[in-house]
């Protein structure tokens, strides 16, 4: 748990770290989804390093903030990030989506630091509502984050989240939309236009905030303001570049959903290694 | 309906609808366990969730007409401690929030009680679109969950109370009809085991639901011409009653399934399933047949879909004589 802010410098080499952690697991497995996994890295490093309240060794401790990823193909990353923060070994991450593993292909509960089973969409945003109303209602001051993907704002059950969340003033609920801007069959804009964004999120009574989700200082620093937000819920609007790190993935919808085989990763990594 | 009916007053006296039933027990358990909460989509009064918001107002949580968020939600707030009865129209909670049952609750495996009300042929008039004919069914398939179809009010009561010590998924079944009291509060109610409605030696009637009372007139009627039924309340279609269906093959020698409920994959179906695999004995599905509903009064529905007390006796006769 860290609560002042971290140096830049910092978490750039650990989003280094992370995207490579994140490319070899999907290379073992032979099968994942590197796309929406990678541009999350920073999303996610900003939660860990400075806004969310966690212990490792503790992962049920109950004054913890619950992280919850509803677009629950980018688990790499979760898995990754929760492996380097000590809530599992290491190691372990070489047993993606193989038999028996607690890492499954999409989230289940029983690998500690995940708290919901997710990978149908839509369905994680209403589950981290609930979380925010019970907690309410326990009087804790614990935070909910919520990890989105934009294509998944087609779902209607988000809407109808964004409702209730809105109309239950819960100003300790925090929606992140990592919208990198494409979706398996290709841009969102073609595939199904969802914009404008923070404006619809607007409009259900939402404060947005709208940033590049890989500059770490603002992350950090749109973080702080959504928790000093009061009487409503607030959602951040991270642009995202699918395929963050890699040239030949970037951007590109053909790798949301395929690991990079043995050649292929070895590109990968030469250039995250660069941190480019 | 016949001839049962002069023998109605032999086996109930009142009639009252289940959802009343779970009104008062979720009203009940609200005031026994802080923990309890109620999520509803705007069909709270209908549901009788409301007779717990009442009382309770910070732990009833209206969502709205949105049952996707409604179960998801619920799912969240078991989470963290509680525990949610998500309630809503049984078409529409256990149909349009199915996959929001199976993944957010069943795979999840989050403490969350499903309850819908309005099951069967219960809505009358209201018709096919809000007439849940495959609720059990929907439901029985997941793993994980539990289903409960009661038969009258009190044992709605029992149930809902039942299910605040109960872990884990559940759904609850109530319907809107009035319908006759069978039961009382010192009757034993059990998850899993099934009530012995009615001793008989000749074949045993499985029901559930209101279909429970029809059985138990079909019964008398058979009686007076010297076939002696025996009646298995099945209030929790799962995990069903094995022992009770086995006592039951092996005692009578033949067994005819009631429900209020489309004849594939409900009670019938469950019973199918186990017989298949462990008995060898005449058996026959009554229920709705494999139709949508339509409107009309829930008495006449009975009459239209043939599970009147007087087509279950009919079909017991041709039961008894397919025994060996």
């Amino acid at each position: 748990m860290t609560q002042s802010k971290p140096k830049t410098e910092q978490i750039k080499k650990e989003a280094i770290a992370l995207r490579t952690e994140i490319l070899r697991m999907l290379n073992k497995a032979g099968s994942g989804h590197p796309g929406g996994s990678l541009s999350m890295v920073e999303i996610l490093l900003g939660l860990f390093d400075y806004a969310l309240k966690y212990d490792p060794k503790n992962p049920e401790w109950e004054g913890r903030d619950r992280l919850i990823l509803s677009k629950g193909h980018g688990c790499p990353a979760l898995y990754a990030i929760l492996a380097l923060r000590g809530y599992f070994p290491l190691k372990e991450l070489a047993t993606l989506r193989k038999l028996g593993s607690r890492l499954q292909g999409h989230p289940q509960r029983g690998l500690p630091g995940v708290e919901i089973v997710s990978g149908s969409l839509g369905q994680g945003v209403s589950v981290a509502h609930g979380m925010a109303l019970g907690e309410r209602l326990n009087g804790k001051d614990t935070r909910i984050w919520c990890i989105c993907g934009d294509g998944e704002m087609q779902e209607g059950q988000v809407w109808e989240t964004a409702m209730s969340a809105a109309h239950y003033k819960l100003d300790h609920f925090h929606v992140i939309v990592d919208a990198n801007g494409v979706q398996q069959n290709g841009p969102v804009k073609n595939v199904m236009n969802i914009e404008p964004l923070a404006q619809k999120w607007e409009a259900f009574g939402w404060k947005a905030f709208e940033i590049d989700g890989h500059d770490i200082e603002l992350i950090l620093g749109t973080y702080e303001k959504m928790m000093q937000v009061k009487g409503q819920p607030t959602v951040l609007i991270a642009r995202t570049v699918k395929g963050k790190g890699v040239s030949f993935m970037a951007g590109n919808h053909k790798w949301h959903g395929v690991a990079p085989n043995d050649d292929e990763l070895e590109k990968a990594l030469a250039e995250v290694g660069k941190g480019i | 309906m016949g001839d049962a009916a002069t023998a109605k007053t032999s086996v109930a006296k009142s009639k009252k609808p289940t959802r009343d039933g779970f009104g008062e027990g979720l009203r009940e358990l609200g005031n026994l366990r802080p923990e309890v909460v109620a999520v509803s989509g705007d069909l709270g009064d209908s549901t009788r969730a409301k007779w717990f918001g009442d009382e309770h107002p910070e732990r009833f949580f209206e969502v709205g007409i949105a049952e996707q968020n409604l179960v998801s939600t619920a799912a969240g707030l078991a989470l963290t401690g509680k525990i949610p009865f998500a309630n809503s129209f049984s078409a529409f909670i256990t149909g349009r929030a199915w996959e929001q049952i199976r993944i957010s609750v069943c795979y999840m495996d989050a403490n969350v009680k499903i309850v819908g009300s309005h099951g069967g042929l219960s809505v009358g008039p209201d018709g096919a679109t809000a007439e849940a004919l495959e609720d059990i069914a929907a439901m029985r398939i997941l793993p994980r969950m539990t289903v409960i179809v009661p038969c009258d009010a009190e044992q709605a009561r029992a149930a809902t109370l039942a299910l605040g010590d109960h872990v884990g998924p559940a759904y609850l079944r109530c319907g809107r009809a009035p319908v006759p009291v069978l039961t009382n509060p010192e009757t034993e109610f059990e998850i899993g085991k099934a009530r012995l409605a009615r001793e008989g030696e000749d074949l045993t009637l499985v029901a559930c639901g209101v279909t429970v009372y029809f059985a138990l007139l079909a019964a008398e009627v058979l009686s007076r011409e010297g076939i002696e039924a025996r009646v298995l309340d099945m209030h929790t279609i799962k995990p069903l009653d094995t022992k009770a269906l086995a006592a039951a093959a092996e005692e009578t020698g033949a067994l005819l399934s009631v429900e209020e409920h489309t004849i594939h994959g409900g009670l019938g179906g469950a019973i199918a399933e186990w017989l298949a695999q462990n008995a060898n004995v005449p058996f026959k599905i009554m229920g709705v047949p494999d139709k949508f509903g339509q409107s009309g009064e829930f008495e006449e529905l009975v009459e239209v879909y043939g599970l009147g007390p007087d087509s279950i006796a009919k079909e017991a006769r041709k039961i008894c004589a397919r025994k060996g």
